[in-house]
């Protein structure tokens, strides 16, 4: 690792601070896009209009 | 209506099809999230490995490789809901509600580690952590702002709705922009002017400007791959919240 100088604590703070920040947003978007869509495909399922077309088939 | 006389979509109106939409943007986002990780490898190595400290601020001047990328976004991203929320409220395009609300966390969240590295920055620069100078004032307003319309998307039920009424109040909170823009020049602030964006050019040597720019794309293309995707998903919580309604119907029926 480079020598940071004697303000490193600032400059390694503020790479793990945004890191930190970055990688909580990330796994934000995820987990609410999975949730999301974990959801739709139940609620999807218990749809009476989406399961019409699938009993009418002999 | 026959298929001479129906009347043909242009790719605008098409796009105002939330399903449409999903699916044409989708295949972006694995090229996308390739490019934003490319450039951050690329960033970070200029940052740490392939960039001098300056003569003034020494090595602390690679703070300013994750901060001015996170301020650049704090206003862009507001810029990206101003332009939404012209959308609603002009074209009533469906889809541009969806992008401004997408966008609210994202630059909370961008503006909060502004305003973070702002402070680790300052400490060893200014001396201080924190001073009521215009440019900090008004990226704090900013901030709040944000929250505020991400509390005001939480407290409408009717999405719809909260749409026009939110899109008023970004326009409104859009005068902050120009104001963070120009605080600079027209207070006596501890920050420094714009030193980048200038008509007689940057004021920085290549080996500063070079990671610079290349951690400015890395952020950027991180939002549009976590605006996408944050879309995709409000698009799919409307689907959520109409088939709520209708089984909850056809249960009362």
């Amino acid at each position: 690792m480079i020598d940071l100088g004697p303000h490193a604590v600032f400059i390694v703070w503020a790479y793990v601070g945004v890191a930190l920040g970055i990688a909580g947003l990330i796994g934000w978007t995820l987990f609410d896009a999975r949730r999301t869509a974990s959801e739709l495909s139940q609620l999807e399922a218990r749809d009476p209009r989406r399961q019409r077309p699938a009993d009418a088939t002999p | 209506m026959t298929a001479d006389t129906e009347p043909k979509l242009n790719w605008w109106n098409r796009l105002a099809n939330p399903g449409q939409f999903v699916a044409w943007t989708t295949p972006l986002l694995w090229p996308l999230t390739i490019l934003t990780a490319v450039l951050f490898v690329l960033g970070l190595w200029f940052a740490f490995f392939n960039s001098p400290a300056d003569y003034q601020m020494g090595d602390t001047v690679r703070i300013m490789y994750v901060h001015v990328p996170n301020a650049w976004l704090s206003q862009f991203v507001y810029a990206t809901m101003s332009v939404s929320a012209l959308g609603t409220l002009v074209w009533r395009h469906p889809m541009a509600d969806v992008s401004m609300k997408a966008a609210a966390p994202l630059g909370a969240l961008f503006t909060a580690l502004a305003l973070f590295t702002g402070a680790l920055w300052g400490r060893p620069t200014w001396g201080t952590f924190w001073e009521w100078d215009g440019r900090m004032t008004s990226t704090l307003v900013l901030l709040l702002i944000y929250l505020g319309l991400v509390a005001l998307w939480r407290a409408f039920d009717d999405q719809l709705r909260a749409a026009r009424i939110i899109a008023v109040f970004t326009l409104v909170g859009a005068i902050n922009i120009p104001i963070i823009k120009f605080s600079v020049d027209w207070w006596s602030t501890l920050h420094q002017p714009a030193s980048v964006f200038r008509p007689d050019g940057p004021r920085m040597p290549g080996s500063i400007l070079v990671p610079l720019f290349v951690m400015f794309f890395a952020f950027t293309f991180l939002f549009l791959t976590l605006h996408l995707k944050a879309m995709h998903t409000e698009v799919k919580r409307r689907r959520v919240m109409t088939l709520k309604r209708r089984l909850a119907q056809g249960g009362s029926a």
